[in-house]
């Protein structure tokens, strides 16, 4: 099989859709939102053991200053988004329907940075506790913390670190803006990880609807120094999904992350390129993940921009500064294919939202469904070669048995099937549902 | 602030089912024309009778089993005119009525509606009228277009001294949908252009025609230009219900499609084998998608078995 890094061209990839871009914001220089009056910090923002509150009411903090830390190594640090004091720490619901403890700190309005440090790295295990301290979790997704995913284990050996910048999610352009804008820092992040964990080859990859990110990654990975000529830079075709973790392991190396496997299985790292540049920044300057670059959109958005955003900002005052042209009917965090729509604005923003979209009520209109014509087209559609149309039908009649044969773990929600389905079905709706009656079942099986 | 919760995506492609079905009638258009063209008027009249009585049907059986009115999907209406297609202009309506009857209320309805039947509703339609009405149905009809010194009997039916144009322009008795060729080729183009069919399930269907017949020592010229072959593998085998949906599926499909339509026009007591071909694929393809569909299966057990 050709190989991506030699010939510079992806491999073909099964399924996906063409959704249209919307990338309205792809032009707009980042703009940072003016201190907001509080912020709310969740303590678990990532997978894994949720962090204790280091800080107690009345407490003075400064940004970059450590609030929450847990002891178990499967988790990441938070830190203080705005500096001030401490005026609450108590459990709230979060956008995606967790209850979590958030740190209540209302802003000074000074932003006064901690006295900060860059960390002394020297080896593996320096750079790995570095990473951990910069609070870093994956950004395009399920917020994994990055010390984890770097910390390779023993056994497997991963030669390919992919730095994801596909952002194939309609609207959002904030990997976009970060490429364009601090692409200096993505290549110095790129050149550390490549240093420390020993990687031989770093693949860069962007969807081809950008081809300024493109053109510009290419300038600086060209002008800096390049020891071993580890990096090149992948352009994809612009197909939704690209930036999921197999679906861009296939493209960019041929190869198939095995059912139930981690990427090391296959060789590879996925790091999204956001988190590449703010681990070059906290190794340089020792500010760790305190804020965000979202792209603000929707057609109920007077002003759609990429702001940037201190984590922890209610979602609500985000959406006044953007303006809103009406009433929105819907708000997501993320995109439209794979985002959370909100209950309640009040929710903070966290590590892991990369969008916040408004719709109108035209704009969240959803069509109802009708009767399944077996078209196939969802099978055509998925990314991961299943049948969504046997898979959504066994978990509306709870046959867990045809859910676990046909493969509902493998599922990772993409919603291609839905969005392609000409009946309007709730495919992936119902998969999701199949997913959970046999993870239960599964788990009642280990018991007994 | 009044939000809506719902699962993701947010976000829908623009296929519709009507929008399928409306492709569907775009595409048989041109066979619609060259049938009225080929047949006359009164072809018209029985595919717009055809066609009136399957959504007045639907609509009827709808009502009684109190659902949705499902008949603006339009996939009544292409039954409809896929059945009169398959029949000759000078059918009585009284016998249409009865392979309406068939297709939307005993195939279709009874089932549970569109995406429920087992078979294609038209081809049910019409083998139910073959069995019941067999010289009405096998009629040739007036082909205002024959060719000099050809009596009506169709090529298949043992009639001789067509030429190939003459098959491929429909200058033959027969079905009205059937005849012209190349109005059906147009129809094909249109959806495989539209994203409406994958041109597997035609391509392989005919090709295996051709490839058989050649085998056994038929002409496979007039086999695949011949009878309802082409018509068949384009609208009839290619409905979304009654075929796989995976590709390996499609094309044993296919391949089973264009066998049984040899062996049944060569070997059995029967001078057209399309439409019992494609029935019995449909009635296969429940099998088809589960041999094909569990691809997780087959690894599951390979690892369990290294583990062991």
């Amino acid at each position: 099989m050709k190989d991506p890094f030699i010939s510079g061209k992806p491999c073909r990839t099964k399924g996906g859709v063409h959704v249209p871009h919307h990338k309205h914001t792809a032009a707009l220089e980042t703009v940072a939102l003016p201190t907001p009056e509080k912020v709310k910090i969740p303590m678990q923002m990532h997978i894994g053991a949720p962090c204790n509150p280091l800080v107690k009411v009345g407490d003075t903090v400064l940004v970059g200053q450590k609030i929450g830390d847990a002891d178990a190594p499967f988790s990441a640090p938070i830190h203080a988004s705005v500096s001030g004091t401490v005026t609450g720490v108590y459990p709230m619901t979060l956008g995606g329907g967790a209850v979590s403890t958030v740190v209540e700190i209302t802003s000074d309005g000074k932003m006064e940075e901690a006295p900060l440090a860059p960390p002394t790295v020297t080896d593996r295990a320096s750079f790995l506790a570095a990473v951990r301290e910069s609070g870093l979790v994956g950004l395009g997704g399920a917020g994994f913390p990055t010390h984890i995913k770097l910390n390779v284990p023993k056994g497997k050996t991963v030669d390919t670190l992919l730095i994801n910048a596909a952002e194939c999610e309609p609207y959002l352009t904030g990997d976009h803006r970060t490429a364009l804008e601090d692409g200096w820092d993505v290549l110095s992040g790129v050149y550390a990880i490549a240093h420390y964990l020993d990687i031989p080859r770093v693949l860069i990859c962007v969807e081809n609807n950008k081809p300024d990110a493109i053109a510009e990654l290419r300038r600086i990975a060209d002008s800096s120094l390049d020891e071993g000529d580890r990096v090149r830079v992948l352009s994809l075709r612009a197909s939704y999904p690209q930036g999921a973790e197999k679906v861009l392991i296939r493209a960019a190396t041929g190869r198939v992350v095995p059912d139930g496997g981690l990427p090391a299985d296959a060789g590879c790292i996925v790091l999204n390129i956001t988190g590449a540049a703010t681990l070059a920044r906290y190794l340089k300057t020792g500010m760790p993940l305190v804020s965000k670059r979202v792209t603000v959109d929707g057609d109920a958005i007077e002003r759609p921009a990429n702001v940037r955003v201190p984590i922890g900002t209610p979602i609500a005052d985000v959406l006044a500064f953007c303006g809103l042209r009406e009433e929105p009917r819907k708000v997501l965090m993320g995109g439209p294919m794979m985002g959370t729509a909100l209950a309640d604005t009040a929710v903070p923003l966290v590590k892991n939202n990369n969008g916040i979209l408004a719709l109108t009520e035209k704009g969240a209109a959803q069509a109802a469904p009708s009767a399944c014509i077996r078209c196939g087209f969802c099978v055509r559609a998925c990314p991961m070669g299943l049948s969504p149309l046997t898979l959504a039908r066994a978990a509306s009649a709870g046959d867990t048995d045809t859910l676990q044969k046909a493969g509902a773990l493998s599922c990772m929600e993409c919603g291609c099937c839905s969005y392609s389905c000409p009946a309007s079905r709730t495919i992936v709706q119902n998969i999701r549902i199949g997913k959970g009656l046999l993870r239960e079942k599964m788990k009642k099986e280990r018991k007994g | 602030m009044k939000l809506t919760v719902s699962s993701s995506p947010h976000l829908h492609g623009k296929s519709t089912t009507s929008r399928i079905m409306l492709d569907v009638l775009i595409a048989l258009l041109p066979s619609v024309i060259a049938a009225g063209v080929l047949f006359g008027l009164r072809a018209l009249l029985v595919i717009l009778f055809s066609a009136s009585l399957c959504v007045g049907l639907e609509c009827i059986c709808r009502l009684i089993m109190k659902r949705d009115n499902t008949v603006f999907d339009g996939s009544a209406a292409v039954t409809g005119v896929l059945l009169a297609l398959t029949l000759p202009s000078d059918i009585p309506l009284s016998h249409l009525a009865v392979g309406c009857f068939v297709a939307i209320v005993v195939v279709k309805q009874m089932f549970g509606g569109l995406g429920n039947n087992f078979v294609n509703p038209a081809l049910a339609g019409r083998i139910v009228m073959l069995v019941s009405f067999p010289a009405a149905t096998a009629s040739a009809g007036n082909n205002f277009f024959l060719p000099d010194g050809i009596t009506s009997a169709t090529p298949l039916s043992g009639g001789a001294g067509y030429s190939v144009a003459d098959l491929f322009l429909g200058r033959i008795g027969g079905a009205m949908g059937e005849a012209c060729k190349l109005a059906i080729l147009v129809g094909f183009v249109y959806l495989v252009v539209r994203g409406v069919i994958s041109p597997v399930i035609p391509v392989v269907m005919v090709g295996t025609v051709a490839l058989f017949s050649l085998i056994v020592g038929a002409d496979p010229v007039l086999q695949v230009l011949s009878g309802g072959l082409l018509l068949g593998a384009v609208f009839m085998a290619t409905d979304y219900v009654t075929s796989p949906v995976t590709l390996r599926g499609t094309v044993l499909y296919a391949v089973g499609c264009g066998l049984f339509t040899v062996l049944i026009r060569l070997y059995a007591n029967l001078p057209e084998g399309v439409s019992y071909a494609i029935v019995l694929m449909n009635i296969l393809t429940p099998l088809l998608d589960r041999a094909f569909l569990f691809p997780a299966k087959k690894k599951q057990k390979r690892r369990g078995g290294e583990g062991k």
